[in-house]
């Protein structure tokens, strides 16, 4: 059985994007709507690793042979500047994509499973992710016309 | 003759639950002058508050010297609050009003002639959209202006230029309450009407220290207590306001904790089954994710996070519960704290699951802060589409192109028009070149001011700043226009609770000073905006066709005019909106029948997740499948954002006093205002009064991460471990724009204005800032000379009363009454 392999890249997802998170947060303090939303996204990612690690537990650890394309790449420093922020925000999105993709597929799983700890694990992260992806979306579509037409 | 300034409320009226509130008369003439005196009277309603009193103003020899109740107006009865008595004539008529134009030349502004002035505007305008386009344009505007000057206003930024960089101060006022009433019903307008206080068996106030934000509506409130079968009054604030002495039960929550008390009172709501099941089936969505949002929400869990007692909560929970009408008020301890929406919001869901909403005494009033706040929200002037139309709807924007005759993409929709707090970061990063600030002052207003003074002063940034007088704000401008204000120009506005009302033009304005609706108009043509068909864009002559135009942009909207005209609201009461062939005398009530505009072609928003400010989309609003249903529209609790530590150990909050308003531009030219509260104070609580060595009077420094006010300490009432400053004191009367440390005079480095602490934070949907939120350190820094110049009428009263003279008004604060019976007033739904 190989869903431990995605309960690993989803524990790992969830911290490549809670860090990135506070990248971003620290990053641009001068937004304080970006600082504030982003420090508090960040705690979510937190939260859903914590509920997550007895999962893991139970079912194991379990690295995958596969090249380690699919996993998300780090944000490791962030940007400055009206198009620094867009171009992080963008990094955030693909970052937070891959989580809720990665939700979806586990999802799949647990319910061929019947697996109702794990489903009721993804009930109560998976919305949260979606609206950080919403919020996402909604801060870079106000962002860019000024960024990228004026700035 | 009643001194109201020592007795702000004046004499009571007391009346039964269900009866009239009965009509008392107050009126305010010149020194010297009687009602036989006057030459003419002219009507109007008042500015210094969003009340929206009724009154005509007192003409004699081309001046307007006084000012009388309108009898029978449905929102005042006849009354008059101090401001509209003293400050609604004389602050117009300051020595230093503006009479020409000026212009900067040479790093000085100096007088000019308006041709210069406005085009030197208009060449800067045109050189700009050349180079960069329409979003380098920004405007500042107000909650002070008319209706047909924000429609003016809306028409030139979004038709005719195309920039979405509009708002108001508003935002600083109103924008929670229009947000909320988005989230919960799909549409700005407001549910309930002042008639509700007549009605009600228990008034709950949400941080609405109404006893001095709008005197006039507390007297309504008064003259129930003191009648027979009295409401019961529950009061959220954390100090010890006229309201809270009169509460039943008062809540003095920590700054930030509404939302922990919001869950806690719906938890105690749900859990007793004081909801109304049948209602909740028919005519709401969303209970299931409501109850699980505030399951851990216990009385218990309340206390620890409010600091309040455990049984006020319960006892508070069961007066909702129980009383068989309530009515519910909600200002600016919740607008402007943290997560303002979603406690907003909550209020909203208390009356929606227990089915309490649109029948007489069973009401909500999300209350604004401005007069005419209502107008900016409906006309679009601020962050929405003018008629309450919603943006991401591309039908609503469609009928905007058509209504101008402009084309559809001239009007920006492609994302929500830019709150202020962005607007002023655009300016700061450069992007932002032209920002026209209109009728408000937000040196002293926004907060964080050594920023707001930082961006306003940036190179290249070229400032126009309409008002009355030289504010703060204007001396940082290339571009002074002078504005004809209140009873020097006409115009019709809407109050809290959908009231309109007539302002007719009463005397001329001062030297060259011209309404704000012709200076947008000569903009315009300046600019030579122009429609589709290649007319005009505003071809408006007067006020009134101003008014004939919003008609037409209300027709079938929820905010319907169409029933309305100049010569309807002469004469009798104001009228509340919507009034159409269907409602031809108005509409007291909305939301009686349980239908909201929820439908996906009705309403204005499709709604945003209250922790994020994530939009919902239109996607997900048509699988939601409200249909006519309200939504309710839960949060879950987060702990402020700057909590107090060792550092800054108080909680820091700000707020109004009676006798002011705003940044003072008008009530501190008037005499009896001014006297009364002549200077910035800050309160702090005896016990850490005592702790820290302070005594009445003592010189303070109050500091924050982001600046320092030193004031003299009113050793008062607030809670505990809070310090309270008042927000209106900026630095006009000693002829600067901020404390310029370094310069001479005994004052050049005091700071006073309460924003120079609060922090540059918003809530995540209505983007109001935070403006009562923020952490502090206090210390002595001199031995005080005497009390602070605080008033001991009301909240800011000093613990000790026996150390301070009791604040009065002498013979010039003397005003006269006149009681008379309900009879000659109109109630709001049942009009001659």
């Amino acid at each position: 059985m190989l869903l431990p392999v995605y309960l690993g890249m989803l524990r790992e997802g969830e911290r490549v994007l809670g860090d990135a998170f506070r990248a971003v947060s620290t990053g641009h303090v001068d937004e304080p709507d970006v600082y504030q939303t982003c420090m508090a996204l960040a705690k979510q990612c937190d939260a859903h690793l914590e509920s997550l690690d007895p999962i893991i537990h139970r079912y194991g650890e379990q690295k995958d042979d596969e090249p380690d394309r699919l996993h998300a790449a780090e944000l490791s420093e962030t940007r400055s500047g009206p198009l620094g922020l867009l171009r992080d925000l963008q990094d955030l999105s693909l970052l937070a994509s891959f989580v809720d993709t990665t939700y979806t597929l586990v999802r799949q799983a647990a319910s061929a499973l019947r697996d109702e700890d794990l489903l009721d694990h993804i009930d109560r992260c998976h919305g949260q992710t979606e609206t950080q992806i919403a919020w996402i979306g909604t801060r870079m579509k106000q962002a860019a016309p000024q960024a990228l037409v004026v700035a | 003759m009643v001194d109201r300034i020592a007795d702000i409320w004046g004499t009571r009226t007391p009346f039964d639950r269900g009866e009239r509130w009965p009509v008392r008369v107050d009126l305010k003439l010149a020194d010297g002058l009687g009602e036989g005196d006057v030459d003419r009277w002219v009507q109007s309603a008042c500015l210094l508050c969003s009340n929206g009193c009724a009154c005509d103003i007192a003409v004699k020899d081309g001046r307007m010297v006084g000012v009388r109740g309108r009898a029978v107006d449905s929102v005042n009865h006849g009354r008059l609050g101090p401001k509209g008595l003293f400050g609604s004539w004389q602050g117009m008529a300051g020595a230093d009003r503006l009479t020409t134009p000026l212009i900067r030349r040479n790093g000085e502004l100096v007088p000019t002639d308006w041709d210069t002035a406005m085009g030197a505007i208009v060449e800067r305008s045109r050189a700009l959209l050349a180079d960069k386009g329409p979003l380098s344009h920004g405007f500042y505007s107000t909650g002070q202006l008319f209706l047909e000057e924000y429609y003016a206003l809306g028409i030139v930024g979004k038709a005719g230029l195309g920039t979405p960089h509009m708002d108001g101060n508003t935002r600083l006022c109103t924008a929670t309450a229009a947000a909320s009433m988005k989230e919960s019903f799909g549409s700005d307008g407001q549910p309930g009407s002042y008639d509700d206080i007549d009605e009600c068996d228990a008034i709950f106030l949400y941080g609405h220290n109404m006893a001095e934000t709008q005197t006039v509506l507390w007297m309504r409130v008064l003259d129930r207590l003191a009648g027979p079968n009295p409401p019961v009054v529950v009061c959220v604030d954390p100090r010890d306001t006229e309201v809270a002495r009169h509460a039943t039960v008062h809540l003095a929550v920590h700054p930030g904790t509404n939302l922990a008390l919001m869950n806690g009172l719906m938890h105690e709501v749900i859990a007793n089954g004081w909801i109304d099941e049948d209602y909740i089936a028919q005519h709401v969505i969303g209970f299931d994710e409501l109850r699980e949002t505030v399951e851990p929400w216990t009385p218990e869990a309340v206390a620890e996070e409010c600091g309040v007692d455990a049984e006020d909560v319960r006892h508070a929970a069961r007066i909702f519960g129980t009383s068989p009408r309530v009515l519910s008020t909600v200002l600016q301890g919740f607008y402007q704290s943290a997560q303002a929406t979603a406690s907003a919001c909550a209020v909203n869901n208390l009356h929606l699951v227990s089915g309490r909403i649109g029948v007489p005494g069973n009401g909500i009033l999300q209350m604004n802060g401005q007069p005419t706040a209502q107008n900016n929200r409906e006309a679009g002037a601020d962050g929405d589409l003018p008629g309450f139309r919603n943006w991401e709807n591309p039908k609503h924007v469609e009928e905007l192109a058509e209504l101008w005759d402009v084309d559809v993409d001239q009007i920006p929709h492609w994302a929500p028009p830019t709150h202020v707090m962005q607007i002023f970061r655009y300016v700061e990063q450069g992007s932002i070149d032209l920002l026209w600030v209109i009728a408000t002052n937000p040196v002293v207003s926004m907060p964080q001011a050594e920023r707001v003074r930082r961006i306003l002063d940036r190179e290249g940034l070229f400032l126009v700043v309409q008002d009355l007088y030289l504010t703060e704000t204007a001396k940082y401008a290339d571009v002074v226009l002078p504005a004809a204000g209140w009873g020097e120009k006409q115009g019709a506005f809407t109050n809290v609770n959908r009231t309109v009302h007539l302002s007719d033009k009463a005397v001329e304005p001062p030297g060259e000073a011209r309404s704000d609706l012709d200076i947008f108009l000569d903009y315009s043509r300046r600019m030579d905006f122009r429609t589709r068909s290649g007319r005009p864009l505003l071809e408006w002559t007067c006020p009134e066709d101003g008014f004939t135009a919003w008609k037409e942009c209300t027709r079938g909207r929820l905010v319907d005019y169409t029933g309305l005209s100049y010569e309807k609201l002469r004469g009798g009461s104001g009228i509340c909106w919507p009034c159409n062939d269907e409602h031809p005398e108005g509409t007291a009530r909305l939301y009686g029948d349980g239908v909201f505009p929820t439908e996906f072609d009705r309403c204005e928003t499709f709604g945003h997740d209250l922790l994020t400010g994530a939009t919902v989309g239109p996607l997900k609003y048509r699988a939601l499948q409200a249909n006519g249903r309200a939504i309710l529209k839960p949060a879950a609790y987060m702990p402020s954002h700057e909590p107090p530590d060792d550092e800054y150990p108080f909680h820091y909050t700000t707020g109004r006093t009676v006798y002011h308003f705003h940044t003072r531009t008008k009530t501190g030219r008037t005499p009896q205002l001014n006297k009364a509260a002549p200077a910035a104070w800050a309160e702090i609580s005896s016990e850490d009064a005592e702790r820290l060595g302070i005594r009445e009077g003592d010189l303070i420094r109050v500091a924050s991460r982001r600046g320092e006010i030193v004031v003299p300490a009113r050793v008062g009432g607030v809670r505990p471990g809070t310090v309270f400053a008042p927000f209106h004191y900026g630095y006009w009367e000693r002829d600067r724009t901020g404390p310029n440390p370094g310069e001479g005079g005994p004052d050049a480095d005091r700071p006073t204005e309460a924003n120079e602490l609060t922090m540059s934070e918003w809530d995540p949907v209505s983007k109001q800032p935070i403006l009562k939120n923020a952490a502090v350190r206090v210390e002595k820094v001199a031995d005080g000379v005497g009390p602070a110049p605080a008033p001991t009428t009301t909240a800011s009263r000093p613990a000790d009363p026996s150390k301070v003279p009791a604040t009065v008004g002498g013979p010039a604060a003397e005003a006269s009454e006149d009681i008379r019976p309900a009879e000659e007033s109109a109630p709001a739904d049942r009009r001659f």
